[in-house]
């Protein structure tokens, strides 16, 4: 049982000092989470911590691979008006 | 790292300056009305002192990655916009390498008197990092002013810390006091272990930065207060803030205009959220002018900017290029002495120039908006095709005052940019929009003849004389050739 973190982390540390169970390793290219350390903050906390605290929607999953913070679920910003703006970017 | 950036890496050029300038009342400095005791504390810090700014520089370090809410005008993925971030290019700093950075700029550029910590995050959920770089400053630069700058969620409990590292500015971003405003800008904040949303986070934001504020001017720490202004969200609620943070003791306010494009791939610049324009954000700093001491000359520096504001020099300092710095500070701290009191002397002299003349102008002459080419010192000494950002002035027949800097595409930069030119050229023409002259060291003839269609008049005369005198000198030649008569006020708007 543990969670763990993606390539679209940013590295912007605001993980590592939040985690009961000091399971954030910082590392290249991004931070990763210990499997034998991560509790997913049972017993410790109501709610996972890096979870919790993580600006990047996408960035955590749970132990089925599952976002914990889904797209639109931080910023606000709708994943299809995301989408189109990128495109409307890309075609400029 | 793939980062998501939206569009291309053309983000990281964005707040490349330093703070921008404009602040300020009639030819006064803003800390002009400031108590003796304040004055003495700001008079050589280039972001709190219109003057100033013109001759000393500061710096940023980024020590402080994390960050404890979110903002929505801030996007994680590489910088923010409005509020001092470095974008993905530069490098995150140990206290280790901060403390080691801070002096070789110090010994490098004497002008430097001030250090603060402005993220990439917030300083204060950064608090280990962010106080063994104060904590070894202090004991080793004490020359430097230290600053800090933060969204105050955990201001309240690093308060004692602050004052025992002798931190004497820190400056709090209050973008408003309701909560409902609040949660219009802040999505979320993570506190007391949990991400709290809505206008609950807000509330609770809101709090802490009062309570923050509060704690702060008991101990006698100076606070100024920085707000983005927000078009349609929290313009017109700015002017409550305003009364509301100078009520409890901050001493300026620092107004900033939204910078906002859809490819920060901030929620605002997505979703189609546009930043002021200059008088909307100008009005605005008046409308508070009244309430309180006011900051024009911000240029939103990144948060690893370096030299002065409006420039940044972080290329010279990056961390293999002071790895063989062989610094001796004590040396150095002997020649900035000298530097700073021969600003000093050179401070004293424009102000007793200043205080001589008057305008010399009939009292109903109407004001007139001048734009400025300057890289620094206080004189007219950039090329009109080299400036990045213009300064722009009001003159009236009450004197000349700083109203705020404009930016603009360096559309001449030496090479081969052809394909360019034209329309950076346009695009600085628009920025210059009300403005009816600009004063440079030189301009091409090509610049030259697309100002004057526009209505802009170019002048070269005034190179490497002080910008107020200029500008005064100019506002004197426009209403002796009747220029400025009263019928003229409605061609002229």
């Amino acid at each position: 049982m543990s969670l763990s973190i993606i390539e679209s982390c940013v590295n912007c540390w605001a993980c590592l000092p939040v985690c009961p169970s000091q399971a954030i390793v910082e590392a290249q290219p991004h931070f990763l989470i210990d499997a034998k350390k991560c509790t997913e903050c049972e017993g410790d906390f109501a709610l996972p911590q890096c979870a919790s605290i993580c600006p990047i929607e996408g960035a955590i999953l749970d132990q089925f691979g599952q976002a914990l913070n889904p797209p639109g679920s931080l910023t606000g910003i709708p994943p299809e008006r995301l989408a189109e703006a990128m495109a409307e970017i890309q075609a400029r | 790292m793939e980062l998501m950036v939206l569009g291309q890496n053309d983000v990281e050029e964005k707040p490349a300056g330093g703070c921008s300038a404009g602040s300020c009342g009639s030819t006064d400095d803003q800390v002009d009305s400031l108590p003796e005791h304040i004055r003495e504390k700001v008079h050589n810090h280039p972001c709190y002192s219109e003057k100033a700014h013109h001759y000393f520089a500061r710096m940023h370090v980024a020590v402080a990655p994390a960050c404890n809410i979110q903002c929505h005008y801030c996007n994680r993925k590489y910088d923010c916009a409005n509020e001092s971030r470095p974008g993905v290019v530069s490098e995150l700093l140990t206290p280790e390498q901060a403390v080691k950075k801070t002096m070789a700029v110090a010994a490098n550029i004497p002008q430097m008197t001030v250090l603060g910590i402005a993220g990439p995050g917030d300083p204060l959920a950064n608090p280990e990092r962010t106080f063994q770089t104060f904590r070894e400053l202090s004991e080793k630069a004490p020359d430097i002013k230290l600053c800090v700058s933060t969204n105050g969620l955990a201001l309240p409990d690093a308060v004692e810390e602050l004052a025992q590292h002798n931190i004497d500015h820190v400056t709090i971003t209050i973008n408003c006091v309701d909560p409902k405003v609040g949660a219009k800008i802040y999505p979320w904040i993570y506190w007391n272990n949990r991400r709290i949303k809505g206008v609950k986070a807000a509330k609770i934001l809101i709090e802490q930065q009062q309570k923050g504020l509060e704690m702060l001017v008991e101990r006698g720490i100076l606070v100024k207060v920085n707000s983005v202004l927000i078009p349609g969200v929290n313009d017109e609620h700015l002017k409550e803030v305003s009364r509301i943070v100078k009520g409890k003791g901050a001493f300026l306010h620092n107004v900033m205009p939204l910078i906002s494009e859809p490819e920060h791939g901030t929620f605002y610049g997505v979703m189609g959220q546009r930043g002021p324009s200059p008088d909307e954000l100008s009005d605005l700093q008046d409308a508070c002018a009244g309430d309180m001491n006011m900051m024009r000359h911000c240029r939103q520096c990144r948060a690893d900017a370096v030299g002065l504001l409006g420039e940044d020099r972080g290329e010279e300092f990056t961390m293999d290029k002071i790895e063989d710095m062989d610094i001796d500070y004590a040396e150095a701290m002997v020649k900035r002495a000298a530097v700073h009191e021969s600003i000093a002397r050179a401070l004293a002299e424009e102000e007793a120039r200043e205080s001589g003349g008057g305008m010399q102008v009939d009292a109903g002459t109407r004001p007139v908006l001048m734009a400025v080419a300057t890289s620094g010192s206080g004189v007219i000494n950039q090329h009109f095709g080299h400036a990045r950002e213009f300064l722009v002035y009001e003159a009236s027949p009450s004197g000349v005052r700083f109203i705020g800097h404009r930016k603009a595409d360096q559309y001449c930069i030496g090479d081969d940019t052809c394909g360019e030119k034209e329309s950076a050229l346009t695009t600085t023409i628009r920025a210059l929009q009300g403005c009816e002259t600009v004063l440079c060291s030189k301009i091409g003839f090509e610049p030259w003849d697309e100002l004057e269609k526009a209505g802009i008049q170019p002048n070269g005369e005034h190179a490497m004389e002080p910008i107020e005198e200029a500008v005064a000198a100019v506002y004197r030649e426009m209403a002796e050739s009747g220029k400025l008569d009263a019928t003229d006020i409605a061609a002229a708007a």
